[in-house]
C-alpha cells in the first residue's frame, strides 16, 4: 500500500505550518462541533432540564432513548429510511457517473446543452414538483411504496454535475489509449474511468445519503400510512399544537445520525485512497 | 481522428457495409448510456416542473374545470408585491454573503486538514458533523445561542464587557445583542448557520478534489524552486477549478433555494421579523401551501428558475477552465 | 357495442352486489389523546353502521397543510377533513372542502343547536363543517409567584394585571430573567389584541360584513398602545423571551420563568403535565368599563369533494360527520381530550362552568368571538410587522397601526375580490 502522501505533508518534525494548522483547526472544531454537541448531550436530559440550558446533564438519563425505540415507531422509519436511502445511493453512483462520464468524456453533439438542461432540473426547488409528483403516482400506483419514495432522487442533477467534474480532470490519452487496446466504450467507463475517480463517488455517496436522510417534504406527501413514514416524518409527529418534545427529538437525531457517521467513516477512507492511483501516469 | 479503432476488432465484417466512423459510434454509445437517464429526467423532473409552470397561468382549483385561464397576471402581480421583493433582496444577499464564505472557509480547512499528520480523521468527522444534523436540531440549538437573554453569545459579550470594564476600559466592552430578533442582524446570523451547516460538504468537496491532484506535479514545483505558497497558487489552484467551479456553482444554486434553515430558526415569525431573512423558496411555500394560492406559488418558482438559470450560465462561462495536462 | 353495453350492466350489478361497505376516510393532526379519541368514536359509529367502515390517517401537524394540498388534486385522500375554521376560506376557495349537502344537515337547526361560534364555519349561509370542539383564551397565572409576591388573586382588570405583572418581572443587571407576561403576538397575542383588546376599548376589528378593516380608530389605537406598551412603556416582556414556537408556553410550564400567559384551553394538557408549580386559570381582565370579550377558534369537520363521488360515500361521511359532532361524541372528547364542547346544551352543564381550570374558559363562550379570517397567516403576520415596528424599530404606533390597516384592507380586498 502506497503511503499516503498529499501536499504540505511533513515528514519528520512538524514545522511551524502544521503546529499553526494544528491551532486553528482545534479552534474550528470547537465552533463546529459545539452545537453537535449539546444535541447530543440534550438527548441523555429529561424535557425540563433541555429547558435549563445545562450543559452536561445533571441528571442522564436513557428514558428519551427508551421511550423513541420502544414507545414510537421509530424502528420502522428508521428502516424506511434505510432501504430508501441504500437504494437510492446505489442507482446514484451509478448513473450519475455514467451520465458524467458521457457528458465529459465522449464527444457527440448536444452535449454541452444537455448539460445544460439536466443542470436546470436542479433549478426548480422540489416544494413545487411534489403535486405533479403526488398526481403521477397515484395514477402509477407509487403511492405509499418504496418506489414512491425514492424515484424523485435516483438520478440527481447535482450528482451528474460532481462527477462530471471529476472525470474531467482525467487525461483523454488514457482513453484514447483503451480504445487503441480494444476496451469497449462501456469498459472503458467501468474499467478505466471510474475506479479512478473514487474520491467523487466516495463524496457523491456521503452526500446522497445524507440528502435523503433528512428529506421531508416529499416522504411526507407520499407516505400515507404510518409504517411508510421515514425518519424525519417520523420526527415531526414529535411536535404538536401546543407542544414540541425536544427531548424526543434529540434523542431520536442522535439515532438518526448514526448510520450517517458510519457511511461518512466508510466512504472518507475512499476518498484518501483513491489519491494512489491518479499519481501514476501513462 | 484515429483510424485505427476499425483496425482492432479482427473479426469486423469484410463485406462493404456501411462504415461508421469513429465519432458516430462515440456519439451512439453515448446516447445509448444517455437514454435511460434522459428517460427520467424528461418525465420526472422536466415534465413535471412544466406542469407546475403551466400551473403559474391560472388559478388554482383542485378541480382542474375549474381552473380558471389568468393569462399572465401572476406576473403582473409579481411586479407589485413588495414582499417578493423583499425575498428577492434578502435571498441575492444571502448568496452574497454565503457562497465566498463557504469557498473560502471549505478551502482553508481542506487545506489544513491535508496538512495535519495525526488526529485527522477526528478532525473530518468534527467538520462533518454540523451537515449531517436534522434541521429540527440545528435550529433549536442555534435558536437558543442566539437568545437575546439565555443564549451563549451574549452570555460571553456581557462577560467581555464585565472584564474590559474591570479593566478599565468600558468603551470596549459590546453590549447584549438582538440576533435573531433585529431586522438587521436576522438575516447575517441565519447566513452564520448556514455557513456553519454547510461547511462539512465543502470541506470534503474539497479533500476529494486535493487528493485527485498528482504529486509528481508538487514535487516537478518544488524541484524549480516554488516555494509552499507558490506551489499552492500555480498548481493547487489551477488543478483544482472544476472542483471550484462546482462548489461555486452547486453552493450558489443550493442558496438561492435557500429554505431550511431560514424555516426552522426563526420559530415565532417564519421568515425573520418584518420578513427580514425571508428567502424566495420560503415565501413560494407559504404561499403555496399556508394560502393555497398554488399558482401564484408557481408564478414564483418560475422566477426563481429563470434566475437561478441566468446566474448558473454566467458562472459557467465565467469560471470554467479546461485545464489540460 | 351492445356487448359492452350487457358487460357494464353486469359489472354494474356485480358492484352493487359487492358494495355493501362503503369505506370512507377521516383525516385529522396526529396528537395521541385526538388519535385515540377518533379511534373510540369510530368503533362506536361502525357498530351503529355496519355497512360503513372509517379509516383514519393522521399526519403531522407540520406537515398537514401540505398532505392536503397535494393528495385532494389527485383524487385521493379524506372524505372528511379537520382543518382549523381560519383556513375556510382558503380552503374553500381552492375547492378542498364543499358545502355541507342539505338533505342531511339543517342549517337553521345547526344555528341554534351549535353555540354562536360556530357561525365561523360558514359561508354565504351554509355551514362548511361543524366542530366537535372549541377553545377560547383565558390567562393562566403560576400561583407559587404570586404567593411568594403576596398577591392575592388573579388580576380582574387591565390595570391590576399590569401592576402584578411589573411586580413579578424581575432583572439581573439588564438582562430579563422572569418575565411578569408571556408576550407573544405569533401565539395567542394577535388574537387577544384583535378580539379582546380592541372591543373592550370600545371599536371593533372588521366592519359588519367584514370587507372593511374597522380598528383604524382611536379605540383599535389605544388598544395597540396598551399591547405594545407592555414591552415598551411597562417593561413586563419581552419578544422572544424563551425561543421556540411555543416559547411563551415552555417558560410557563416547563421553565416556570413566566408569571402569566394568555392560551386557549388546548394548552390545559400541556400546561398540566409540564407545571410543577401550582397554576391557576382566570377570565380574561377587563378594563375598569367591565366590558368582557375573548377569542373563540375551533377545529371543524368537513367534507372533502371525495365524499360527494357518489351518493352512497355521501351519505356515509355524512353520516360519520354527525355523528362526530354529536353530544355523545362531545362528551367522549371532552374527557380525553380536555376539550370545550361546542353544542350549547353541553356548555350550559353547571359542574363544566364550575371546575377550576375548565370554568373561566366555559364561561368565556358566551362572550367569545371567532373572527372570520381570509387568510389566517396573512392577518396574523399584519399584526405580528405592526408590533415589531413599534418594538423594534421604534415606530409611533400610530403610524404602524395605520399601516397595518393599510396591509391587511389590501389582504381583505384581494380575498374579496376573488
Amino acid at each position: 500500500m502506497v503511503d499516503l502522501e498529499t501536499y504540505g505533508e511533513s515528514r519528520r518534525r512538524p514545522d511551524a505550518g502544521t503546529v499553526v494548522a494544528y491551532v486553528l483547526l482545534a479552534v474550528g472544531s470547537v465552533a463546529m462541533f459545539f452545537p453537535f454537541v449539546w444535541m447530543l448531550l440534550s438527548a441523555f436530559k429529561p424535557l425540563r432540564e433541555i429547558f435549563q440550558l445545562t450543559v452536561l446533564p445533571h441528571v442522564w438519563t436513557w428514558d428519551n432513548f427508551r421511550q423513541v425505540l420502544f414507545h414510537t415507531a421509530f424502528p420502522r422509519w428508521f428502516l424506511n429510511s434505510l432501504v430508501v436511502a441504500g437504494i437510492s445511493t446505489v442507482s446514484v453512483l451509478f448513473f450519475c457517473s455514467l451520465v458524467g462520464y458521457t457528458l465529459t468524456r465522449l464527444r457527440f453533439p448536444g452535449r454541452g446543452v444537455l448539460f445544460v438542461i439536466i443542470l436546470s432540473t436542479l433549478m426548480v426547488p422540489t416544494e413545487m414538483l411534489v403535486i405533479p409528483w403526488y398526481v403521477m403516482s397515484t395514477q402509477y400506483g407509487w403511492v405509499n411504496t418504496y418506489w414512491g419514495l425514492a424515484f424523485p432522487g435516483l438520478i440527481p442533477a447535482f450528482g451528474v454535475f460532481l462527477m462530471r467534474q471529476f472525470f474531467q480532470t482525467l487525461p483523454r490519452d488514457l482513453f484514447d489509449a483503451g480504445r487503441v487496446d480494444g476496451v469497449s466504450e462501456f469498459g472503458l467507463f467501468w474499467r478505466i474511468g471510474l475506479p479512478l475517480v473514487r474520491p467523487g463517488l466516495a463524496a457523491l455517496g456521503i452526500f446522497n445519503f445524507v440528502g435523503n436522510w433528512n428529506a421531508f417534504l416529499w416522504p411526507l406527501i407520499i407516505a400515507k400510512s404510518p409504517s411508510m413514514r421515514t425518519v424525519p416524518v417520523g420526527m415531526a409527529l414529535f411536535s404538536g399544537e401546543a407542544s414540541t418534545q425536544w427531548n424526543l427529538i434529540m434523542a431520536a437525531s442522535a439515532l438518526a445520525i448514526v448510520p450517517v457517521l458510519l457511511v461518512f467513516f466508510v466512504f472518507q477512507r475512499q476518498i484518501i485512497e483513491g489519491v494512489v492511483l491518479t499519481g501514476v501516469k501513462g | 481522428m484515429r483510424q485505427t479503432a476499425s483496425d482492432a476488432k479482427p473479426d469486423a465484417p469484410r463485406r462493404r457495409r456501411r462504415r461508421l466512423s469513429l465519432s458516430t459510434r462515440e456519439a451512439l454509445w453515448a446516447y445509448a448510456f444517455l437514454l435511460l437517464p434522459l428517460a427520467f429526467y424528461g418525465f420526472l423532473r422536466i415534465y413535471p416542473a412544466i406542469q407546475s409552470f403551466n400551473l403559474s397561468l391560472h388559478r388554482w382549483h383542485v378541480d382542474p374545470a375549474q381552473r380558471t385561464y389568468l393569462g399572465l397576471s401572476y406576473y403582473r402581480e409579481m411586479l407589485t408585491d413588495p414582499k417578493l421583493h423583499q425575498a428577492l433582496r434578502n435571498t441575492l444577499l444571502y448568496a452574497a454573503i454565503v457562497v465566498p464564505a463557504q469557498l473560502v472557509l471549505g478551502l482553508t480547512i481542506a487545506v489544513l486538514l491535508n496538512a495535519v499528520r495525526r488526529l485527522r480523521p477526528l478532525f473530518r468527522a468534527i467538520y462533518f458533523s454540523p451537515y449531517v444534523t436534522p434541521a429540527a436540531a440545528v435550529a433549536w440549538v442555534w435558536g437558543w445561542m442566539y437568545s437575546v437573554n439565555f443564549g451563549v453569545f451574549n452570555s460571553a459579550l456581557l462577560a467581555w464587557s464585565d472584564f474590559v470594564s474591570g479593566l478599565g476600559l468600558p468603551w470596549l466592552s459590546i453590549p447584549a445583542q438582538p440576533f435573531l430578533n433585529d431586522p438587521r442582524q436576522a438575516l447575517p446570523a441565519v447566513a452564520a448557520v448556514v455557513v456553519w451547516q454547510q461547511l462539512g460538504f465543502q470541506v470534503v468537496i474539497f479533500l476529494a478534489g486535493l487528493q485527485g491532484i498528482p504529486r509528481t506535479f508538487y514535487d516537478a514545483a518544488a524541484i524549480d524552486g516554488a516555494g509552499a505558497a507558490q506551489r499552492f497558487r500555480y498548481v493547487t489552484l489551477p488543478l483544482l477549478n472544476p472542483v471550484m467551479v462546482f462548489s461555486v456553482i452547486i453552493s450558489t444554486i443550493a442558496t438561492l433555494q435557500l429554505f431550511d434553515q431560514v424555516v426552522n430558526i426563526n420559530f415565532t415569525d417564519q421568515g425573520g421579523p418584518l420578513g427580514s431573512t425571508l428567502s424566495i423558496a420560503v415565501y413560494m411555500y407559504q404561499v403555496a401551501f399556508s394560502r393555497f394560492q398554488i399558482g401564484y406559488a408557481s408564478a414564483v418558482t418560475v422566477l426563481l428558475f429563470v434566475l437561478i438559470l441566468i446566474v448558473t450560465l454566467v458562472q459557467l462561462r465565467v469560471l470554467q477552465r479546461r485545464v489540460e495536462y | 357495442m351492445k356487448r359492452a353495453i350487457l358487460g357494464l350492466a353486469l359489472l354494474a350489478m356485480l358492484g352493487a352486489a359487492f358494495a355493501q361497505k362503503t369505506t370512507i376516510t377521516y383525516w385529522q393532526y396526529a396528537y395521541d389523546t385526538r388519535v385515540n379519541a377518533m379511534d373510540q368514536l369510530i368503533a362506536q359509529f361502525e357498530q351503529a353502521n355496519p355497512d360503513i367502515t372509517v379509516k383514519q390517517e393522521t399526519f403531522p401537524y407540520d406537515g398537514y397543510q401540505q398532505q392536503v394540498a397535494a393528495s385532494l388534486p389527485a383524487g385521493q385522500g379524506a372524505d372528511v377533513v379537520q382543518l382549523y375554521y381560519g383556513w375556510l376560506d382558503t380552503w374553500m376557495n381552492a375547492g378542498y372542502v364543499k358545502p355541507l349537502p342539505s338533505q342531511y344537515f339543517d342549517t337553521a337547526a345547526l344555528d341554534k343547536e351549535f353555540i354562536p361560534m360556530a357561525q365561523a364555519a360558514k359561508r354565504g349561509g351554509e355551514y362548511y363543517g361543524l366542530p366537535t370542539a372549541v377553545r377560547s383564551l383565558a390567562l393562566f397565572y403560576n400561583k407559587d409567584m404570586f404567593q411568594a409576591a403576596g398577591i392575592q388573586g388573579p388580576p380582574r382588570t387591565w390595570d391590576e394585571f399590569v401592576a402584578d405583572a411589573k411586580a413579578l418581572t424581575k432583572r439581573s443587571g439588564s438582562r430579563l430573567t422572569q418575565e411578569g407576561y408571556g408576550f407573544a403576538p405569533n401565539g395567542q397575542g394577535h388574537n387577544l389584541l384583535r378580539e379582546v383588546l380592541i372591543r373592550q376599548y370600545g371599536g371593533q376589528p372588521y366592519s359588519a360584513d367584514g370587507t372593511k378593516v374597522a380598528y383604524n380608530d382611536e379605540a383599535g389605537l389605544k388598544a395597540f398602545e396598551f399591547y405594545t406598551g407592555l414591552v415598551t412603556t411597562d417593561k413586563v416582556a419581552e419578544l422572544n423571551f424563551v425561543p421556540g414556537d411555543n416559547g411563551y408556553r415552555d417558560g410557563f410550564g416547563q421553565i416556570g420563568n413566566i408569571a402569566m400567559i394568555v392560551d386557549g384551553s388546548f394548552a390545559i394538557g400541556s400546561v398540566k403535565a409540564a407545571a410543577q408549580f401550582d397554576w391557576g386559570v382566570a377570565e380574561l381582565p377587563t378594563l375598569a368599563n367591565g366590558v368582557r370579550s375573548d377569542f373563540g377558534s375551533f377545529w371543524m369537520n368537513g367534507l372533502t369533494p371525495n365524499a360527494f363521488k357518489d351518493p352512497a360515500r355521501l351519505e356515509a361521511a355524512s353520516k360519520f360527520l354527525q355523528f362526530v359532532t354529536s353530544e355523545s361524541a362531545m362528551k367522549l372528547w371532552l374527557n380525553v381530550v380536555g376539550e370545550l364542547p361546542a353544542r350549547a346544551s353541553l356548555v350550559a352543564d353547571p359542574t363544566l362552568s364550575s371546575d377550576p381550570v375548565y370554568g373561566p374558559f366555559i364561561k368565556s363562550l358566551a362572550y367569545s368571538h371567532a373572527t372570520q379570517f381570509v387568510d389566517e397567516t396573512a392577518q396574523r403576520q399584519v399584526f405580528m410587522d405592526a408590533v415589531n415596528r413599534v418594538i423594534l424599530q421604534n415606530q409611533d404606533p400610530a403610524a404602524s397601526w395605520a399601516q397595518a390597516a393599510k396591509e391587511e384592507q389590501a389582504v381583505l380586498d384581494k380575498a374579496h375580490g376573488m
